[in-house]
């Protein structure tokens, strides 16, 4: 067990957990931030995706040991309100159905927005391949990074 | 056992207690139980919403269906109110807990929520309406006919006088419920129709939506479970020293199931797991693969069969035929894997327990945990979470066994989760099928007799062998199958039963996918044998059939069908009714020299009679083709060693968004009653991708998934 203080959402949260614990976990269980979604556990999936220091991060295959003294932002801190263009885009095409992996595509769609603020089909491609959907709202997705990107 | 008949008009009950306002339920006979249990077939009576309207005027709509993508916690609410006349702002859903009798069915499943409790839900809106009229009516000292309700508030038309129904509904409750309210016309409809904003989208892009995983009750600790890979096997040891020596481990047990680790997080006990070193007794079964299933089903498929559907004189017709055209299609098994994996919140104390799950099935997941506990019903509460998909997954209880198990025996509540490689090791998997079709042909190569073997595991035969054994008839493992709908005269639709240890399950559509893709994979083949046009050939052979019709030509004439694609692109088409909806596909794709190919763009077509909620419609079809495509391209389960060999997505692979064809979904204009619409656009996708890849190549494909060494020449 060690302390770790931990930056998620701009508030500092001290925790005392094994060093080899995912951050996902620490999120989850420990902090009670469960947006954050476990899908696979091994990096396969990107239902478990976070932004440490702006990147998007698979937070099941992170030990906490390497994200300490990183800032963490998670669904829930994205926007206060939901007022991110990407939320306002997702609720506006309608894009969740199940709805267990949007967290996920929406912190990486939102870390594409940062890079590239008009992204092009195959940008979007490439940024959101390793995000599964299982109810297949890809194309909404695509439409909904499009639409938002037009409002940033 | 006896039961009283309920006569239908007893079908709306008014309750009301002292002051809180007007509440509507619907009457549910006691059959519906034994529906559910399988004990006597019929058609369910399905009402699964409650209606109350609150002093402080909120329209508070109960939904007992399962909220699993489908959106159905806005689109029943939407029927009610539209008959209500409610302003859309008053309603207000709550999920229901499970109960035994007081919704109906909750069960979530078969493409019915809509189309098996449309017409009681608009009736139960229509007496609540009546009766706030009424009620004002009253109030004034009016005759009723002179008021009406509109948006959420009873109107004196003469005067201009109103009331919400807040102020009213006190009142309305001590009027008696109208049994036959008079309905609205379609034309008048405010919400049906119309493609109202999801009710939980909003939560479900800020993190805040709950499922199953997200539960987090005071004390809880958090378990998980394996279980035997290989079907039927049993724990043989494990070291439980080495599992507690984990940090945050509390306890290391076998349950019935498996083995089971508790501790005070996710990450401790499945380290724990993992230290623990299972050992297991694998069984008989683990001398099965694949390969020996497929050997064994086509054994069985050339012994006896039990007749599901017979016309004319097929022996005859192939024995005056000039030619017999005869090919086996064949499908995998495969996983729903559901994003969110098999979890369940349990908490037993002193003879009650307390769930909270993600489930299709709220009533089994009542009785099973009952039964574990050897305690009645009433002493199970079970709260419905959302759910990360469901696809037929979550129709099962079984995780929810090892919940119970697990806190009856720390005492404690507990979240206990499967891993993914848990969840795939333990689904209820898609039937794998073998399907024989012959066609007797004249010299001119007309089709004269149409004969289909099914060859799968049987899961009703899975599900209750007593009732259901080899030999014996399944009629669901020939749905889709048996009501082939195309006019041939001799007709012979038949099935054999081919159990084995392998778990099977109602995935997305059940088995009107499998008998789907032979279907019109073997169509095509005998339009293409006639030197005719694939879509007019069907036309042909579907006088009778305008619904079959209706969604062909829809979707032929939003894909230009006829005119050429250029080299190395193919156009596939495919129909099939299934769930009290048609559905027809048209796929586009290019195939390259290599046997490499795309599927660029999906057209469907959709007759689901009256389109309740468009929007999710559309939703349902470009879902089901994702999961149809995924099904075609990829995502096989394959068993080795009596096991099954994937274990997570790099193994069992689901398509991406960079594989995502251009899905267009057109909903054929109708005033039939409403049809399904979560399963009916999946069976006709994987017959139109490999009739698309004929087209391209002259290459049939018939078996899934689809290879590119399939399309290497």
């Amino acid at each position: 067990m060690a302390k770790y203080t931990l930056t998620v959402n701009g508030k500092k949260h001290r925790v005392n957990v094994e060093d080899d614990m995912p951050l996902l976990w620490v999120l989850r269980d420990e902090l009670g931030l469960t947006g954050t979604k476990f899908g696979c556990g091994r990096g396969f999936c990107g239902t478990c995706i976070v932004h440490l220091d702006g990147e998007p991060t698979r937070s099941c295959m992170i030990a906490v040991g390497n994200a300490n003294g990183s800032k963490i932002t998670t669904i829930e801190g994205l926007s206060p309100d939901v007022s991110h263009p990407l939320q306002k885009a997702w609720i506006d095409e309608e894009v969740p159905q199940c709805g267990y992996c949007q967290s996920g595509q929406i912190m990486t769609a939102a870390a594409l927005l940062e890079q590239k603020t008009n992204p092009s089909d195959k940008d979007i491609d490439v940024a959101m391949k390793m995000n599964l959907c299982r109810c297949g709202t890809y194309q909404r997705i695509r439409k909904a990074i499009h639409r938002a990107a037009k409002e940033i | 056992m006896a039961h009283p008949t309920v006569s239908r008009r007893d079908f709306l009950k008014v309750s009301s207690t002292a002051g809180a306002g007007l509440m509507i339920g619907v009457f549910l006979p006691v059959k519906e139980r034994l529906i559910d249990a399988g004990l006597v077939s019929g058609q369910p009576f399905e009402p699964n919403a409650f209606l109350a309207i609150n002093p402080d005027n909120t329209v508070a709509i109960t939904v007992a269906k399962s909220e699993m993508g489908q959106h159905i916690r806005t689109s029943l609410p939407m029927i009610i109110a539209d008959e209500l006349d409610a302003d859309w702002s008053q309603v207000k859903v709550t999920q229901a807990d499970a109960h035994p009798d007081k919704y109906g069915s909750q069960g979530t499943g078969g493409s019915g929520s809509i189309r098996r409790s449309f017409g009681k839900l608009r009736k139960a809106g229509a007496a609540a309406r009546e009766m706030l009229i009424e009620a004002g009516a009253n109030e004034w000292n009016v005759d009723k006919s002179e008021c009406a309700v509109s948006n959420g508030k009873v109107i004196h038309k003469p005067s201009g006088r109103q009331f919400t129904f807040g102020e009213l509904t006190n009142k309305a409750a001590s009027l008696p419920v109208p049994e036959d309210p008079p309905l609205k016309s379609p034309k008048d409809f405010k919400f049906i129709g119309k493609s109202m904003p999801g009710m939980d989208t909003r939560s479900r892009v800020n993190g805040a939506a709950k499922y199953g995983i997200d539960v987090q009750i005071p004390d809880m600790v958090y378990a998980t479970v394996v279980r035997c890979p290989t079907f039927g096997g049993k724990v043989k040891s494990f070291n439980s020293r080495a599992a507690k020596k984990i940090t945050g481990v509390k306890d290391i047990f076998e349950i019935e199931e498996g083995v089971a680790v508790v501790g005070t997080n996710t990450w401790a006990v499945v380290k724990g797991q993992r230290a623990a070193d299972i050992k297991w007794n694998h069984g008989k079964f683990a001398k099965w693969n694949s390969s020996r299933i497929r050997t064994m089903m086509k054994k069985k498929g050339l012994g006896n069969a039990v007749v599901a559907r017979e016309e004319g004189d097929v022996a005859k017709a192939q024995q005056d035929a000039d030619n017999v055209l005869e090919m086996a299609y064949e499908v995998p098994f495969t996983s729903h894997a559901t994003m969110e994996p098999m979890n369940c919140v349990a908490h037993v104390m002193n003879g009650k327990c307390e769930i909270w799950v993600p489930t299709q099935v709220p009533q089994r997941v009542q009785t099973t945990a009952a039964e574990a506990l050897g305690v009645s019903e009433e002493k199970v509460t079970v709260h419905v979470t959302m759910l990360g998909g469901g696809f037929g997954r979550r129709l099962w209880a079984d995780f929810v066994t090892d919940a119970v198990a697990i806190s009856k025996k720390i005492g404690k509540p507990v979240l206990m989760l499967w891993t993914r490689e848990e969840d795939m090791a333990h689904d209820f998997y898609r039937p794998t099928s073998i399907h024989k079709l012959s066609s007797a042909m004249t010299k001119k190569n007309k089709a004269t007799s149409w004969s289909h073997r099914v060859i799968a595991p049987s899961i009703s035969g899975q599900l209750s062998p007593e009732r259901f054994s080899e030999g014996q008839l399944d009629r669901s493992a020939v749905n889709g199958a048996s009501n082939v709908p195309y006019e041939i005269p001799n007709i012979l639709v038949d099935y054999v039963m081919t159990n084995t240890e392998v778990p099977v399950g109602w995935w997305r559509s059940v088995y009107n996918s499998q008998n789907a893709f032979a279907n019109e994979g073997f169509i095509d083949e005998l339009a293409h044998a006639a030197g005719t046009d694939p879509y007019k050939f069907r036309l042909k052979l579907l006088k009778n059939s305008p619904r079959h019709v209706g969604v062909l030509n829809l979707a032929a004439e939003k894909t230009d069908w006829g005119k050429n694609l250029g080299k190395g692109r193919g156009r596939g088409i495919a129909v099939h009714e299934s769930f009290g909806s048609w559905v027809a596909h048209v796929a586009e794709v290019t195939v390259n020299s290599n046997g490499n190919f795309t599927v660029d763009r999906i057209v469907g077509a959709i007759d689901c009679g009256l389109a309740v909620h468009p929007d999710g419609i559309r939703m349902q079809m470009e879902s089901g083709i994702v999961y149809g495509l995924t099904s075609t391209l990829k995502g096989e389960i394959t068993i080795k060693d009596g096991a099954v060999a994937q274990s997570n997505f790099h193994e069992f692979e689901l398509l991406r968004i960079d594989e995502m064809p251009k899905v267009e979904t057109y909903i054929v204009n109708s005033h039939e009653a409403p049809g399904g619409a979560g399963e009916p656009g999946l069976p006709p996708v994987a017959p139109a991708v490999t009739n698309a890849i004929f087209d391209a190549t002259g290459i049939r494909i018939r078996k899934l998934p689809i290879r590119p060494e399939d399309l290497r020449v």
